[in-house]
Protein backbone atom coordinates (compact mmCIF):
# COMPACT_ATOMS: atom_id res chain seq x y z
CA UNK A 1 0.00 0.00 0.00
CA UNK A 2 3.11 2.11 0.06
CA UNK A 3 2.48 3.99 -3.15
CA UNK A 4 -1.20 4.82 -2.70
CA UNK A 5 -0.58 8.29 -1.27
CA UNK A 6 1.18 9.31 -4.48
CA UNK A 7 -1.89 8.66 -6.64
CA UNK A 8 -4.51 11.18 -7.51
CA UNK A 9 -7.54 10.61 -5.28
CA UNK A 10 -5.95 8.05 -2.95
CA UNK A 11 -9.20 7.62 -1.08
CA UNK A 12 -11.00 6.46 -4.21
CA UNK A 13 -8.12 4.07 -4.93
CA UNK A 14 -8.41 2.61 -1.44
CA UNK A 15 -12.17 2.24 -1.81
CA UNK A 16 -11.81 0.58 -5.22
CA UNK A 17 -9.19 -1.81 -3.87
CA UNK A 18 -11.55 -2.67 -1.00
CA UNK A 19 -14.31 -3.33 -3.51
CA UNK A 20 -12.00 -5.70 -5.38
CA UNK A 21 -11.29 -7.61 -2.16
CA UNK A 22 -14.99 -7.75 -1.43
CA UNK A 23 -15.83 -9.07 -4.91
CA UNK A 24 -13.04 -11.65 -5.13
CA UNK A 25 -14.34 -15.04 -4.12
CA UNK A 26 -11.62 -16.57 -1.90
CA UNK A 27 -12.49 -20.03 -3.24
CA UNK A 28 -11.56 -18.99 -6.73
CA UNK A 29 -8.41 -18.10 -8.66
CA UNK A 30 -8.79 -15.23 -11.11
CA UNK A 31 -6.32 -15.00 -13.96
CA UNK A 32 -6.69 -11.68 -15.78
CA UNK A 33 -4.52 -10.83 -18.74
CA UNK A 34 -3.57 -7.24 -19.42
CA UNK A 35 -3.02 -7.36 -23.14
CA UNK A 36 -1.20 -4.05 -23.55
CA UNK A 37 2.41 -3.43 -22.61
CA UNK A 38 1.47 0.05 -21.41
CA UNK A 39 -0.73 -1.60 -18.78
CA UNK A 40 2.07 -3.99 -17.81
CA UNK A 41 4.34 -1.00 -17.27
CA UNK A 42 1.71 0.81 -15.18
CA UNK A 43 0.96 -2.28 -13.07
CA UNK A 44 4.62 -2.69 -12.11
CA UNK A 45 5.32 1.02 -11.80
CA UNK A 46 2.44 1.57 -9.40
CA UNK A 47 2.85 -1.72 -7.57
CA UNK A 48 -0.81 -2.51 -8.20
CA UNK A 49 -0.34 -6.18 -7.37
CA UNK A 50 0.07 -5.13 -3.72
CA UNK A 51 -3.46 -3.78 -3.76
CA UNK A 52 -4.97 -7.02 -5.04
CA UNK A 53 -5.84 -10.15 -3.10
CA UNK A 54 -3.55 -13.10 -3.78
CA UNK A 55 -6.10 -15.02 -5.77
CA UNK A 56 -6.15 -12.34 -8.49
CA UNK A 57 -3.27 -12.98 -10.81
CA UNK A 58 -2.33 -10.50 -13.53
CA UNK A 59 -0.87 -12.25 -16.56
CA UNK A 60 1.17 -10.06 -18.89
CA UNK A 61 0.03 -10.18 -22.48
CA UNK A 62 1.70 -9.85 -25.88
CA UNK A 63 0.93 -6.15 -26.44
CA UNK A 64 4.48 -4.84 -26.70
CA UNK A 65 5.41 -4.46 -30.37
CA UNK A 66 9.18 -4.78 -30.03
CA UNK A 67 8.80 -7.75 -27.69
CA UNK A 68 6.83 -9.90 -30.10
CA UNK A 69 8.97 -9.14 -33.15
CA UNK A 70 10.91 -12.28 -34.09
CA UNK A 71 14.64 -11.97 -34.49
CA UNK A 72 14.56 -12.97 -38.15
CA UNK A 73 12.64 -9.82 -39.04
CA UNK A 74 15.24 -7.61 -37.39
CA UNK A 75 17.97 -9.45 -39.26
CA UNK A 76 16.11 -9.02 -42.56
CA UNK A 77 15.72 -5.30 -41.89
CA UNK A 78 19.38 -4.95 -41.00
CA UNK A 79 20.39 -6.90 -44.11
CA UNK A 80 18.64 -4.25 -46.19
CA UNK A 81 20.41 -1.57 -44.16
CA UNK A 82 23.78 -3.03 -45.15
CA UNK A 83 23.23 -1.65 -48.67
CA UNK A 84 25.30 1.56 -48.52
CA UNK A 85 22.66 3.43 -50.48
CA UNK A 86 20.04 2.72 -47.84
CA UNK A 87 19.23 4.85 -44.80
CA UNK A 88 17.53 2.62 -42.22
CA UNK A 89 15.08 4.52 -40.01
CA UNK A 90 13.17 3.26 -36.98
CA UNK A 91 11.68 4.39 -33.71
CA UNK A 92 14.09 4.63 -30.78
CA UNK A 93 12.47 1.55 -29.16
CA UNK A 94 13.88 -0.64 -31.89
CA UNK A 95 17.49 0.42 -31.49
CA UNK A 96 18.55 -1.95 -28.75
CA UNK A 97 16.49 -4.96 -29.80
CA UNK A 98 18.98 -7.75 -30.42
CA UNK A 99 19.18 -9.43 -33.80
CA UNK A 100 21.27 -12.54 -34.44
CA UNK A 101 24.27 -10.33 -35.30
CA UNK A 102 23.58 -7.46 -32.95
CA UNK A 103 21.03 -4.72 -32.50
CA UNK A 104 20.40 -1.80 -34.86
CA UNK A 105 22.44 0.33 -32.45
CA UNK A 106 25.41 -2.05 -32.70
CA UNK A 107 25.11 -2.00 -36.49
CA UNK A 108 25.11 1.80 -36.36
CA UNK A 109 28.32 1.66 -34.36
CA UNK A 110 29.79 -0.48 -37.15
CA UNK A 111 29.05 2.32 -39.61
CA UNK A 112 25.70 1.28 -41.01
CA UNK A 113 23.50 4.33 -41.70
CA UNK A 114 20.80 3.83 -39.08
CA UNK A 115 18.81 6.76 -37.77
CA UNK A 116 16.11 7.25 -35.17
CA UNK A 117 12.90 8.97 -36.20
CA UNK A 118 9.99 9.85 -33.96
CA UNK A 119 7.41 9.76 -36.71
CA UNK A 120 7.18 7.88 -40.03
CA UNK A 121 6.40 11.28 -41.57
CA UNK A 122 9.96 12.33 -40.71
CA UNK A 123 11.39 9.29 -42.50
CA UNK A 124 9.49 10.47 -45.55
CA UNK A 125 10.92 13.97 -45.20
CA UNK A 126 14.36 12.44 -44.94
CA UNK A 127 13.76 10.73 -48.30
CA UNK A 128 12.79 14.06 -49.83
CA UNK A 129 15.95 15.66 -48.44
CA UNK A 130 18.19 12.81 -49.67
CA UNK A 131 17.05 12.11 -53.23
CA UNK A 132 20.15 10.07 -54.07
CA UNK A 133 19.64 7.68 -51.16
CA UNK A 134 16.87 5.19 -50.37
CA UNK A 135 15.16 5.74 -47.01
CA UNK A 136 13.56 2.67 -45.50
CA UNK A 137 11.30 2.94 -42.46
CA UNK A 138 11.29 -0.19 -40.29
CA UNK A 139 7.66 -0.10 -39.22
CA UNK A 140 6.49 -1.73 -36.03
CA UNK A 141 3.40 -1.46 -33.90
CA UNK A 142 -0.16 -2.55 -33.41
CA UNK A 143 -3.25 -0.83 -34.78
CA UNK A 144 -2.30 2.29 -32.82
CA UNK A 145 0.70 2.92 -35.06
CA UNK A 146 -0.33 1.30 -38.36
CA UNK A 147 -2.55 4.23 -39.48
CA UNK A 148 0.41 6.63 -39.25
CA UNK A 149 2.53 4.36 -41.43
CA UNK A 150 -0.38 3.96 -43.85
CA UNK A 151 -0.91 7.72 -44.18
CA UNK A 152 2.81 8.20 -44.74
CA UNK A 153 2.81 5.66 -47.56
CA UNK A 154 -0.26 7.30 -49.10
CA UNK A 155 1.63 10.58 -49.02
CA UNK A 156 4.72 9.00 -50.59
CA UNK A 157 2.57 7.77 -53.45
CA UNK A 158 0.82 11.13 -53.84
CA UNK A 159 4.23 12.82 -54.00
CA UNK A 160 5.54 10.22 -56.45
CA UNK A 161 8.49 9.72 -54.11
CA UNK A 162 10.49 6.73 -55.34
CA UNK A 163 13.33 6.57 -52.84
CA UNK A 164 11.18 5.68 -49.84
CA UNK A 165 9.85 2.38 -48.56
CA UNK A 166 8.59 0.70 -45.43
CA UNK A 167 9.43 -2.71 -44.03
CA UNK A 168 6.15 -3.63 -42.39
CA UNK A 169 6.10 -5.52 -39.12
CA UNK A 170 2.71 -4.21 -38.14
CA UNK A 171 0.69 -6.71 -36.17
CA UNK A 172 -2.93 -6.97 -35.13
CA UNK A 173 -4.06 -7.66 -31.59
CA UNK A 174 -7.19 -9.75 -32.04
CA UNK A 175 -5.53 -12.83 -33.63
CA UNK A 176 -2.95 -12.79 -30.82
CA UNK A 177 -5.72 -12.84 -28.24
CA UNK A 178 -7.32 -15.72 -30.13
CA UNK A 179 -4.00 -17.59 -30.14
CA UNK A 180 -3.73 -17.12 -26.38
CA UNK A 181 -7.22 -18.48 -25.86
CA UNK A 182 -6.43 -21.44 -28.13
CA UNK A 183 -3.17 -22.24 -26.41
CA UNK A 184 -3.47 -25.39 -24.29
CA UNK A 185 -1.22 -24.13 -21.50
CA UNK A 186 -3.17 -20.93 -20.97
CA UNK A 187 -6.13 -20.41 -18.75
CA UNK A 188 -7.32 -16.82 -18.77
CA UNK A 189 -10.58 -15.75 -17.15
CA UNK A 190 -10.82 -12.28 -18.63
CA UNK A 191 -8.92 -9.57 -20.49
CA UNK A 192 -8.03 -6.04 -19.51
CA UNK A 193 -8.34 -4.69 -23.04
CA UNK A 194 -5.75 -2.37 -24.61
CA UNK A 195 -6.45 1.36 -24.40
CA UNK A 196 -4.81 3.05 -27.34
CA UNK A 197 -5.21 0.19 -29.81
CA UNK A 198 -8.92 0.51 -29.08
CA UNK A 199 -8.97 4.20 -30.02
CA UNK A 200 -8.40 2.86 -33.54
CA UNK A 201 -10.28 -0.45 -33.64
CA UNK A 202 -12.99 0.45 -31.12
CA UNK A 203 -14.62 -2.13 -28.87
CA UNK A 204 -16.58 -4.23 -31.36
CA UNK A 205 -13.68 -6.47 -32.42
CA UNK A 206 -13.61 -7.93 -28.90
CA UNK A 207 -17.23 -8.99 -29.00
CA UNK A 208 -16.45 -12.46 -30.30
CA UNK A 209 -14.30 -13.12 -27.22
CA UNK A 210 -17.23 -12.33 -24.97
CA UNK A 211 -19.79 -14.10 -27.14
CA UNK A 212 -17.90 -17.22 -28.22
CA UNK A 213 -15.25 -17.68 -25.56
CA UNK A 214 -17.34 -16.33 -22.66
CA UNK A 215 -14.51 -14.17 -21.40
CA UNK A 216 -15.15 -10.61 -20.23
CA UNK A 217 -13.11 -7.86 -21.93
CA UNK A 218 -12.85 -4.43 -20.30
CA UNK A 219 -11.03 -1.79 -22.34
CA UNK A 220 -9.04 0.15 -19.77
CA UNK A 221 -7.18 3.41 -19.24
CA UNK A 222 -3.66 3.50 -17.84
CA UNK A 223 -3.99 5.21 -14.49
CA UNK A 224 -3.96 3.13 -11.31
CA UNK A 225 -7.62 3.93 -10.75
CA UNK A 226 -8.49 2.98 -14.34
CA UNK A 227 -6.89 -0.42 -14.00
CA UNK A 228 -8.46 -1.09 -10.60
CA UNK A 229 -11.88 -0.01 -11.85
CA UNK A 230 -11.48 -2.33 -14.84
CA UNK A 231 -10.72 -5.19 -12.44
CA UNK A 232 -13.90 -4.37 -10.49
CA UNK A 233 -15.90 -4.45 -13.74
CA UNK A 234 -14.35 -7.79 -14.66
CA UNK A 235 -14.99 -9.34 -11.24
CA UNK A 236 -18.63 -8.24 -11.33
CA UNK A 237 -19.04 -9.94 -14.69
CA UNK A 238 -17.29 -13.11 -13.58
CA UNK A 239 -19.30 -13.31 -10.37
CA UNK A 240 -22.53 -12.87 -12.28
CA UNK A 241 -21.43 -15.48 -14.79
CA UNK A 242 -21.69 -13.12 -17.73
CA UNK A 243 -19.18 -12.12 -20.39
CA UNK A 244 -19.43 -8.75 -22.09
CA UNK A 245 -17.25 -6.10 -23.64
CA UNK A 246 -17.17 -2.97 -21.51
CA UNK A 247 -15.36 0.31 -22.05
CA UNK A 248 -13.80 1.77 -18.92
CA UNK A 249 -11.70 4.23 -20.99
CA UNK A 250 -14.66 6.07 -22.50
CA UNK A 251 -12.97 9.44 -22.09
CA UNK A 252 -10.56 8.45 -24.87
CA UNK A 253 -11.91 5.32 -26.64
CA UNK A 254 -15.01 5.61 -28.84
CA UNK A 255 -16.98 2.36 -29.11
CA UNK A 256 -16.73 2.42 -32.91
CA UNK A 257 -13.03 3.30 -33.06
CA UNK A 258 -11.56 5.77 -35.53
CA UNK A 259 -13.01 5.30 -39.00
CA UNK A 260 -10.42 7.44 -40.78
CA UNK A 261 -7.63 5.38 -39.21
CA UNK A 262 -9.23 2.06 -40.15
CA UNK A 263 -9.76 3.34 -43.69
CA UNK A 264 -6.09 4.29 -44.00
CA UNK A 265 -4.99 0.85 -42.77
CA UNK A 266 -7.31 -0.83 -45.26
CA UNK A 267 -6.10 1.36 -48.13
CA UNK A 268 -2.44 0.44 -47.69
CA UNK A 269 -2.31 -2.91 -45.91
CA UNK A 270 -3.65 -6.40 -46.32
CA UNK A 271 -3.58 -9.25 -43.82
CA UNK A 272 -0.68 -11.67 -44.15
CA UNK A 273 -1.80 -15.29 -44.18
CA UNK A 274 0.50 -15.85 -41.23
CA UNK A 275 3.25 -14.11 -39.27
CA UNK A 276 5.69 -15.27 -36.66
CA UNK A 277 5.36 -13.82 -33.15
CA UNK A 278 8.27 -14.16 -30.83
CA UNK A 279 7.51 -16.89 -28.33
CA UNK A 280 4.09 -17.58 -29.75
CA UNK A 281 5.00 -19.10 -33.09
CA UNK A 282 3.10 -18.52 -36.31
CA UNK A 283 -0.32 -16.92 -35.94
CA UNK A 284 -2.59 -16.83 -38.95
CA UNK A 285 -3.82 -13.48 -40.26
CA UNK A 286 -2.06 -11.62 -37.47
CA UNK A 287 0.03 -9.07 -39.34
CA UNK A 288 -0.15 -6.47 -42.06
CA UNK A 289 1.67 -6.56 -45.39
CA UNK A 290 1.73 -3.73 -47.91
CA UNK A 291 -0.87 -4.12 -50.66
CA UNK A 292 0.13 -4.67 -54.31
CA UNK A 293 -1.09 -1.18 -55.15
CA UNK A 294 1.73 0.17 -52.93
CA UNK A 295 4.33 -2.43 -53.96
CA UNK A 296 6.75 0.28 -55.14
CA UNK A 297 7.04 1.45 -51.53
CA UNK A 298 7.24 -2.02 -49.99
CA UNK A 299 10.81 -2.79 -48.86
CA UNK A 300 10.04 -6.52 -48.82
CA UNK A 301 9.32 -6.40 -52.53
CA UNK A 302 12.10 -4.00 -53.45
CA UNK A 303 14.91 -5.72 -51.58
CA UNK A 304 15.41 -9.47 -51.53
CA UNK A 305 15.57 -10.74 -47.94
CA UNK A 306 16.29 -14.20 -46.68
CA UNK A 307 13.13 -14.44 -44.60
CA UNK A 308 15.08 -16.86 -42.40
CA UNK A 309 13.61 -17.92 -39.11
CA UNK A 310 16.12 -17.29 -36.36
CA UNK A 311 15.66 -19.07 -33.07
CA UNK A 312 15.97 -17.15 -29.84
CA UNK A 313 18.96 -17.74 -27.57
CA UNK A 314 18.33 -21.14 -26.05
CA UNK A 315 18.55 -20.19 -22.40
CA UNK A 316 16.16 -17.24 -22.74
CA UNK A 317 12.54 -18.11 -21.97
CA UNK A 318 10.93 -15.09 -23.62
CA UNK A 319 8.24 -17.26 -25.17
CA UNK A 320 7.02 -18.66 -21.88
CA UNK A 321 7.05 -15.20 -20.30
CA UNK A 322 5.21 -13.69 -23.29
CA UNK A 323 2.48 -16.29 -22.99
CA UNK A 324 2.25 -15.73 -19.26
CA UNK A 325 3.34 -19.31 -18.48
CA UNK A 326 6.40 -18.04 -16.59
CA UNK A 327 6.75 -14.86 -14.58
CA UNK A 328 9.66 -12.68 -15.73
CA UNK A 329 11.72 -13.43 -12.62
CA UNK A 330 11.33 -17.18 -13.24
CA UNK A 331 13.41 -16.99 -16.43
CA UNK A 332 16.91 -18.38 -15.90
CA UNK A 333 18.58 -15.31 -17.40
CA UNK A 334 16.45 -12.68 -15.63
CA UNK A 335 18.60 -10.05 -13.95
CA UNK A 336 21.76 -12.07 -14.62
CA UNK A 337 22.77 -12.38 -18.27
CA UNK A 338 19.69 -10.39 -19.32
CA UNK A 339 19.21 -6.85 -17.99
CA UNK A 340 17.82 -3.63 -19.52
CA UNK A 341 21.43 -2.48 -20.09
CA UNK A 342 22.42 -5.70 -21.91
CA UNK A 343 19.18 -7.32 -23.05
CA UNK A 344 19.24 -10.87 -24.40
CA UNK A 345 15.52 -10.95 -25.11
CA UNK A 346 13.29 -8.18 -26.39
CA UNK A 347 11.10 -8.24 -23.28
CA UNK A 348 13.99 -6.64 -21.45
CA UNK A 349 14.35 -3.79 -23.97
CA UNK A 350 11.15 -1.80 -23.97
CA UNK A 351 9.69 -0.18 -20.86
CA UNK A 352 6.49 -1.94 -21.89
CA UNK A 353 8.18 -5.34 -21.86
CA UNK A 354 7.20 -7.44 -18.86
CA UNK A 355 10.83 -8.23 -17.99
CA UNK A 356 12.08 -4.64 -18.12
CA UNK A 357 9.10 -3.45 -16.05
CA UNK A 358 9.59 -6.23 -13.53
CA UNK A 359 13.35 -5.60 -13.35
CA UNK A 360 13.02 -1.85 -12.95
CA UNK A 361 10.29 -1.76 -10.33
CA UNK A 362 10.12 -5.11 -8.53
CA UNK A 363 13.83 -5.27 -7.84
CA UNK A 364 13.84 -1.73 -6.53
CA UNK A 365 10.91 -2.55 -4.29
CA UNK A 366 12.60 -5.66 -2.99
CA UNK A 367 15.64 -3.55 -2.23
CA UNK A 368 13.52 -0.95 -0.42
CA UNK A 369 11.73 -3.65 1.56
CA UNK A 370 14.92 -5.42 2.52
CA UNK A 371 16.50 -2.09 3.46
CA UNK A 372 13.52 -1.42 5.72
CA UNK A 373 12.47 1.65 3.75
CA UNK B 1 6.08 2.66 -27.82
CA UNK B 2 2.38 3.28 -27.46
CA UNK B 3 2.91 6.69 -25.90
CA UNK B 4 -0.10 8.89 -26.42
CA UNK B 5 0.84 12.47 -25.74
CA UNK B 6 -1.76 15.15 -25.09
CA UNK B 7 -1.39 18.45 -26.93
CA UNK B 8 -3.46 21.51 -27.75
CA UNK B 9 -4.03 22.60 -31.32
CA UNK B 10 -2.89 26.21 -31.66
CA UNK B 11 -2.97 26.70 -35.41
CA UNK B 12 -4.28 24.85 -38.43
CA UNK B 13 -2.31 24.67 -41.66
CA UNK B 14 -3.24 27.44 -44.04
CA UNK B 15 -3.10 25.16 -47.05
CA UNK B 16 -4.97 21.99 -47.89
CA UNK B 17 -2.52 19.74 -46.03
CA UNK B 18 -4.05 18.18 -42.94
CA UNK B 19 -1.61 19.35 -40.29
CA UNK B 20 -1.70 21.62 -37.31
CA UNK B 21 0.71 23.20 -34.87
CA UNK B 22 0.18 21.41 -31.58
CA UNK B 23 1.46 22.66 -28.24
CA UNK B 24 2.73 20.08 -25.76
CA UNK B 25 3.71 21.88 -22.54
CA UNK B 26 5.29 24.70 -24.49
CA UNK B 27 6.87 22.62 -27.25
CA UNK B 28 5.22 23.42 -30.57
CA UNK B 29 5.41 20.91 -33.33
CA UNK B 30 3.71 20.12 -36.61
CA UNK B 31 1.30 17.21 -36.18
CA UNK B 32 -0.75 15.41 -38.81
CA UNK B 33 -4.46 15.75 -38.02
CA UNK B 34 -5.96 13.62 -40.85
CA UNK B 35 -7.26 11.08 -38.36
CA UNK B 36 -9.24 13.61 -36.31
CA UNK B 37 -10.51 15.69 -39.25
CA UNK B 38 -13.91 13.95 -39.10
CA UNK B 39 -14.22 15.01 -35.47
CA UNK B 40 -13.69 18.58 -36.59
CA UNK B 41 -10.58 19.28 -34.54
CA UNK B 42 -9.58 22.93 -34.55
CA UNK B 43 -7.61 25.54 -32.59
CA UNK B 44 -8.18 25.21 -28.85
CA UNK B 45 -9.02 21.50 -29.08
CA UNK B 46 -6.95 18.90 -27.25
CA UNK B 47 -5.76 15.80 -29.04
CA UNK B 48 -3.77 12.69 -28.18
CA UNK B 49 -0.69 12.51 -30.37
CA UNK B 50 1.12 9.29 -31.30
CA UNK B 51 4.23 9.24 -33.53
CA UNK B 52 3.42 12.63 -34.99
CA UNK B 53 -0.25 11.95 -35.74
CA UNK B 54 -3.26 13.10 -33.71
CA UNK B 55 -5.22 9.94 -32.85
CA UNK B 56 -8.25 11.29 -31.02
CA UNK B 57 -9.85 14.43 -29.74
CA UNK B 58 -10.13 14.54 -25.96
CA UNK B 59 -11.37 16.93 -23.29
CA UNK B 60 -9.02 19.32 -21.51
CA UNK B 61 -9.51 17.41 -18.27
CA UNK B 62 -8.62 14.11 -19.94
CA UNK B 63 -5.57 15.80 -21.49
CA UNK B 64 -4.29 17.04 -18.15
CA UNK B 65 -4.93 13.67 -16.54
CA UNK B 66 -3.02 12.02 -19.36
CA UNK B 67 -0.05 14.35 -18.82
CA UNK B 68 0.00 13.59 -15.13
CA UNK B 69 -0.27 9.90 -15.86
CA UNK B 70 2.77 10.07 -18.16
CA UNK B 71 4.63 11.81 -15.39
CA UNK B 72 3.56 9.22 -12.83
CA UNK B 73 4.71 6.49 -15.20
CA UNK B 74 8.08 8.16 -15.54
CA UNK B 75 7.36 8.62 -19.24
CA UNK B 76 7.11 12.43 -19.29
CA UNK B 77 10.71 12.84 -20.45
CA UNK B 78 10.27 10.23 -23.21
CA UNK B 79 7.08 11.95 -24.29
CA UNK B 80 8.84 15.30 -24.56
CA UNK B 81 11.78 13.68 -26.30
CA UNK B 82 9.37 12.21 -28.83
CA UNK B 83 7.62 15.53 -29.40
CA UNK B 84 10.82 17.49 -29.72
CA UNK B 85 12.00 14.85 -32.18
CA UNK B 86 9.11 15.49 -34.58
CA UNK B 87 10.38 17.12 -37.73
CA UNK B 88 13.94 16.09 -37.04
CA UNK B 89 15.31 14.35 -40.08
CA UNK B 90 19.05 14.57 -39.62
CA UNK B 91 21.48 14.16 -36.78
CA UNK B 92 20.51 17.26 -34.86
CA UNK B 93 20.63 15.95 -31.36
CA UNK B 94 22.20 19.09 -29.94
CA UNK B 95 20.04 21.83 -31.36
CA UNK B 96 16.91 20.85 -29.46
CA UNK B 97 18.44 19.95 -26.14
CA UNK B 98 17.39 23.24 -24.55
CA UNK B 99 13.75 22.35 -25.15
CA UNK B 100 13.83 19.50 -22.68
CA UNK B 101 13.85 21.99 -19.83
CA UNK B 102 10.31 22.76 -20.83
CA UNK B 103 9.52 19.68 -18.75
CA UNK B 104 9.42 22.04 -15.78
CA UNK B 105 6.31 23.55 -17.29
CA UNK B 106 4.41 20.28 -16.78
CA UNK B 107 1.10 21.29 -15.19
CA UNK B 108 0.59 20.62 -11.52
CA UNK B 109 -3.06 19.63 -11.41
CA UNK B 110 -6.36 19.53 -13.26
CA UNK B 111 -7.87 22.98 -13.85
CA UNK B 112 -10.80 22.53 -11.52
CA UNK B 113 -9.45 20.40 -8.71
Amino acid sequence: MKFVDEFRDPELITRTAAEIRRLADPQRLYRLMEVCGGHTHAIYRFGLKDLLPENIELVHGPGCPVCVLPMGRIDDGLAIASDPNVIFTAFGDMMRVPGAHGSPLQHKARGVDIRIVYSPADALKMAQANPSRHVMFFAIGFETTAPSTALTLMRARALGLRNFSIFSNHVTIIPAMRAILDSPDMRIDAFIGPGHVSTVIGCRPYEWIAANEHKPVVVSGFEPLDILQSIVMILRQLNEGCAEVENQYRRVVPWEGNRAALKAIDEVFKLRSYFEWRGMGFISQSALAVRESYAEWDAEQIFPTSGLRVTDPKAAQCGEVLKGVLKPSQCKLFGKECTPEMPVGALMVSSEGACAACYTYERRRHYLVSAGA
Amino acid sequence: MCLAIPGKIVELSAGPEPWAIVDVVGLRRRVDISLVAEEGAGPGDWVLVHVGFAMSKISETAAIEQMQMLEMLGEAASALEEVQGYGRTEHQTDTHQADIHQADAWPAGPPDS
